[in-house]
């Protein structure tokens, strides 16, 4: 890391005299840095600590719902978090370095990717759960690595495609710079390649973050095979008041949930976002640009001078170590013959491990409810399909002409986008059984209600897009439609609309895969000693989790994925290049 | 600026490039060969030709192409876009594979990217995360100079190219031509052998280019320039004039192929306004308009032989309607007659923005070109005069004599219900041009066909249709 106020003068001094001179030029802003980075610190080691506590399956889970309780659960459910995030990080680089650079790898790696981002994660829970009970046996570390895998699974096939993308589209003009002056592969990695991708990778990995807290919730107090797991955080928190019927306890959860999304989005992610502005690649200074009250506050203090003078001969010890990866170079003459011989042989290992493992499940479902276990899933599916419709067309009535209005009174933009970004990343399962206390007073049939319930996760998507699309309308375009007096239907249909399509249907897919999700957790709800149970693939799904039920729960999750699958591929994928090659403004 | 350049340049070089000096370590770290003595061959190439994949068959762009660049001369690459000079220029820096011939650097053929040259880019390819002084430091950190050796080596270059004071500026706080100084310092600091400029000035405004330009052949001139030859990639006649020993033309009809080399014998600093310069920048002019040794260009038959012109060896030029009439109603107001580097010249445009149009014209029976001068023929001439729809009229008829434009015109004529798809053309395309070539082949016919109300394109069956009111005003 490098700042902008490095003189050289400074770098040419020795490491002793510049170290004296910044320690007698202490702020009270770098004696506050230093405090909160110490307080960091200490937080991480004593939540952490609880993480490895003794812990046997048979034992009785019960948790403690004292409000006091609720900053440790808090701290370990960040913890949680950002172990997840680190998780898909490397996950990250490793995928997409891999799919990127090999022609070969590539083709199976990136549908897999397509595939893996349209699978029901919470589905696999319980596979995860047992896996990682039987890898730490004794240990609640089973249980920690089980609700981080699912964390993991919804945040990073999203940061994958992003810097997969990145790595492909590099400009033409930084790979021949790379080649031309004979970069070694490492300095390419971290010159060039991670530094043009790292705006995507902040704010996808904002948007995965964000998403991440849905699992986190769903993912700390699960039953599986009959049997209850719980960890310390503010989801096993909130499961346990809602199953005592405890409404008080409920909005205390809720308030610690906000209070935690909305401080990673101050502590965290505005600083981030706003010092990935130095890897826009363009060439002139920005207009608008991401501020962050505390990244400023940190540059203003002398800690960045410090660390980075510190950590300088780190990364060039690391920056010799890497060129064992060799020179970022290309062999002009490939023989035709080895690199066919080469295609057939990884073709014909990679089809034959499929198509074992293929064979292995087929048998594996044969011998133990037969192919028509698949029958049943196939069925329900229509009907968590039929609510997944008309969440996305009701949402979109409601919210468009709202994003709309947004969007185009800049004033309005201010106050509400962050709003709305908050929202969309706040666990709506956190608000179903508030929902469930609703649909039982009025007599609401859960196969209703459940569209409901999906849709406060969901619809935000489409609010959130709709206003920045309006945003993206040229004003001139606006006021030449006020010149001629288009208004009214006319004005939805020649300007609004076809301005709008092109986010809404990014707005839309988000949507429309989050809802499927959530059918998992919508179609059953408890609260207090009431469950209400939905007909649907989701309700399916959950059913077969608890009961630890392996060929039905596979089944279920096949089928949704290919219903997610399916409706991508006939739906949003032709709607996408439609709003590509008509409607990019 | 000039001035200061050559201070900085008397103080800096002897200790910053490490050769001037005899018996003083250099700064960079790497074994180099020896300094290569004027007239060595540093590259060469032999029968190199390149092909991209087409849609059958492998689709030509440089064909055959044998060059050698020594030491101590500065070689031009000078053609119309589509002549493969950007290409050859990535084939002699080890970026693109030829697809069969050799390019050796120093008699040893490359088998990756070329060890003894340095690009320097049209678009900079400045990182912008970097300061000046860590962009120009790339290159020595790549060769696993030590830290504070590169350190020192990049601010004596960075010196040496004007360029002190902006040490910790970042790229985008700078100007265009300050940018492109990062690019040259950067090239330089490695000492190559051969540095490899691809259009260095041409994103550049006049002025900038121009002093620019100036700086780095007196730079060049003082014989203490850290490499030993440099290869050019222009479309500007007056800048590969003005800097060049060797000019090398390369024509792109069928493909890139050496279409004439001209040796500049001019002293430097060469003056534009000399009658011998000025002489010169007519001779490639023709040779660039092809009107030289012959007097059709090689791969287009005759204007009068109509019959023989196809799609195929009558590619359109990209030129849109505006930008002909426009051409057209500037040479009517000059009498019908003008000389064609002189407009060029007089609208500030380059040969790469007015040759298109000249060819436009021409292929439309508009205009001819005699000697130097573009002529408006008579249907030329009532076409710049005429009014919309006239204009439509005459150009609708001029259009039948433009192969493509006849293709799609007939073609929907035979077809029961007048429409086509764009694939069907495509597919007849792709056998003779890269699928780029196709869709801009596409894009201006569609362009002509509209204007001249022969056809309707809709581009999102994308789809031809006859249009009904066809020549008519409606």
């Amino acid at each position: 890391m490098s700042f902008r106020t490095t003189s050289p003068a400074a770098s040419r001094a020795s490491l002793p005299s510049r170290f004296a001179g910044r320690l007698s030029r202490m702020t009270w802003v770098d004696v506050v840095v230093a405090a909160a980075v110490l307080v960091m610190f200490y937080l991480v080691l004593r939540v952490g600590q609880g993480t490895t506590v003794r812990f046997s399956p048979g034992q009785s889970v019960t948790v403690d719902t004292s409000p006091g309780r609720l900053p440790y659960d808090a701290a370990r459910s960040l913890l949680r978090m950002f172990v997840a995030l680190a998780l898909s990080t490397v996950f990250t680089f490793a995928y997409a370095y891999a799919a990127a650079k090999s022609r070969r790898l590539e083709r199976i790696l990136i549908p897999a990717l397509d595939i893996l981002q349209s699978v029901p994660v919470l589905g696999f829970l319980t596979v995860a759960v047992t896996g990682f009970i039987a890898l730490f046996p004794g240990s609640m570390l089973g249980l920690e690595c089980a609700s981080i895998f699912a964390i993991f699974t919804s945040q990073a096939w999203n940061m994958t495609f992003g810097f997969y993308y990145s790595l492909t589209s590099l400009p033409r003009e930084l790979d021949e710079l790379s080649r031309s002056f004979r970069f070694t592969r490492w300095m390419r990695f971290w010159k060039v390649e991670l530094p043009s991708g790292m705006i995507g990778l902040v704010w996808n990995g904002m948007m995965s973050f964000g998403g991440g807290w849905f699992f986190l919730v769903a993912s700390e107090a699960i039953s599986v095979n009959n049997k209850d797991y719980a960890l310390p955080g503010v989801g096993s928190y909130a499961g346990a008041a809602i199953a005592d019927g405890d409404l008080a306890k409920v909005g205390w959860a809720i308030l610690t949930m906000a209070v935690m999304v909305i401080g990673v989005n101050f502590f965290f992610w505005r600083p981030l976002t706003a010092w990935a502005e130095k890897f826009k690649n363009e060439q002139s200074e920005a207009s608008e640009v991401q501020r962050s009250v505390v990244l400023g506050f940190l540059r203003r203090s002398n800690w960045p001078h410090l660390l980075g003078s510190l950590l300088r001969p780190v990364g060039r010890a690391l920056s010799t170590a890497g060129r064992i990866f060799g020179t970022d170079d290309r062999p002009l003459a490939v023989d035709p013959g080895r690199k066919r011989t080469g295609d057939i042989a990884f073709a014909v290992v990679a089809g034959g491990l499929i198509l074992w493992g293929l064979i292995d499940l087929g048998h594996y479902l044969l011998d133990r409810t037969g192919l028509g276990v698949f029958g049943e899933p196939l069925l329900l599916g229509l009907a968590t399909l039929a609510r997944v419709v008309v969440l996305v067309v009701v949402a979109t009535v409601i919210w468009v002409p709202i994003g709309v209005k947004i969007g185009f009174s800049p004033r309005l933009t201010r106050i509400a986008q962050p709003v709305v970004q908050v929202l969309a990343s706040f666990p709506a399962n956190f608000l179903f059984p508030l929902a469930v206390w609703f649909f039982l007073k009025t007599g609401l049939s859960i196969n209703v209600g459940g569209i409901l319930l999906m849709a406060l996760g969901a619809q935000w998507y489409i609010l959130f897009n709709t206003i920045a699309g309006a945003m993206s309308i040229p004003s001139d375009l606006r006021e030449a439609m006020d010149d001629l007096g288009v208004r009214g239907r006319q004005r939805w249909k020649r300007l609004i609309l076809p301005g709008i399509f092109p986010s809404y249907v990014t707005g839309g897919i988000t949507a429309s895969g989050g809802a499927w999700n959530a059918s998992i957790v919508a179609e059953v709800v408890t609260f207090g000693g009431t469950t209400l149970t939905a007909t649907g693939l989701g309700a399916y799904i959950a059913k077969a989790t608890a009961a630890g039920d392996f060929p039905h729960l596979l089944a279920g999750v096949a089928v949704m994925s290919l219903y997610v699958v399916g409706l991508n591929r006939l739906v949003w994928r032709r709607l996408y290049r439609l709003a590509d090659t008509r409607y990019a403004l | 600026m000039v001035l200061n350049t050559l201070r900085n340049l008397r103080a800096a070089l002897p200790q910053a490039l490490g050769f001037a000096r005899p018996g003083e370590a250099p700064v960079s770290l790497s074994a180099k060969p020896p300094r290569a003595a004027d007239g060595d061959v540093l590259l060469e190439t032999v029968g190199l030709t390149k092909t991209y994949a087409g849609a059958d068959s492998e689709l030509p762009v440089l064909g055959g192409i044998d060059l050698k660049v020594r030491a101590g001369e500065v070689v031009a690459l000078l053609g119309k876009s589509g002549s493969g000079k950007s290409t050859l220029l990535r084939c002699l820096a080890g970026l693109v594979p030829p697809s069969s011939g050799t390019v050796s650097y120093r008699d040893t053929p490359l088998t990756g990217a070329n060890p003894g040259t340095a690009m320097v880019f049209q678009t900079f390819a400045l990182l912008p995360w970097l300061t000046v002084q860590q962009n120009v430091e790339l290159g020595l950190e790549a060769r696993a100079v030590p830290a504070d050796q590169r350190s020192d080596a990049a601010r004596q270059a960075i010196d040496l190219i004007g360029l002190d004071g902006f040490e910790s500026a970042y790229p985008k706080e700078l100007s265009g031509g300050m940018r492109q100084r990062v690019g040259f310092a950067r090239a330089l600091v490695v000492e190559p052998d051969v540095l490899m400029m691809d259009e260095p000035f041409s994103a550049l405004d006049v002025l900038t280019a121009e002093n620019l330009r100036g700086e780095l052949m007196e730079l060049w001139e003082s014989g203490q320039f850290p490499t030993r030859a440099i290869v050019l990639v222009t479309h500007n006649i007056e800048e590969a004039v003005l800097m060049a020993d060797r000019i090398v033309v390369l024509g792109s009809r069928p493909y890139g192929t050496i279409r004439e080399t001209i040796e500049v014998g001019l002293d430097r600093p060469r003056d534009r306004n000399a009658p011998a310069f000025e002489e010169l920048i007519d001779r490639v002019y023709r040779i660039m308009t092809g009107r030289t040794k012959e007097t059709r260009i090689p791969g287009r038959p005759e204007g009068t032989d109509l019959d023989k012109r196809t799609p195929a060896n009558t590619p359109l030029p990209t030129a849109s309607v505006d930008g002909l009439s426009g051409l057209a109603e500037m040479v009517a107001h000059r009498g019908g007659r003008c000389d064609l580097a002189d407009l060029a010249d007089d609208l500030g445009l380059e040969v790469d923005d007015v040759l298109p149009l000249v060819d436009a014209l021409d292929l439309l029976g508009f205009a001819k070109i005699s000697d130097d001068d573009l002529v408006l023929t008579d249907r030329g001439t009532t076409f710049a005069g005429a009014d919309v729809q006239q204009s439509k009229t005459i150009f609708a008829t001029a259009t039948m004599n433009v192969p493509l434009v006849k293709l799609i015109t007939s073609s929907l004529h035979q077809n029961p219900d007048s429409t086509l798809r764009a694939g069907f053309f495509r597919d007849v395309l792709a056998h003779h041009y890269t699928s780029e070539q196709v869709t801009q082949q596409l894009e201006t016919a569609t362009d002509w066909g509209r204007y001249a109300e022969l056809y309707s394109y809709d581009a999102d069956p994308q789809e031809y249709r006859l249009d009904n009111g066809a020549g008519q005003a409606t």
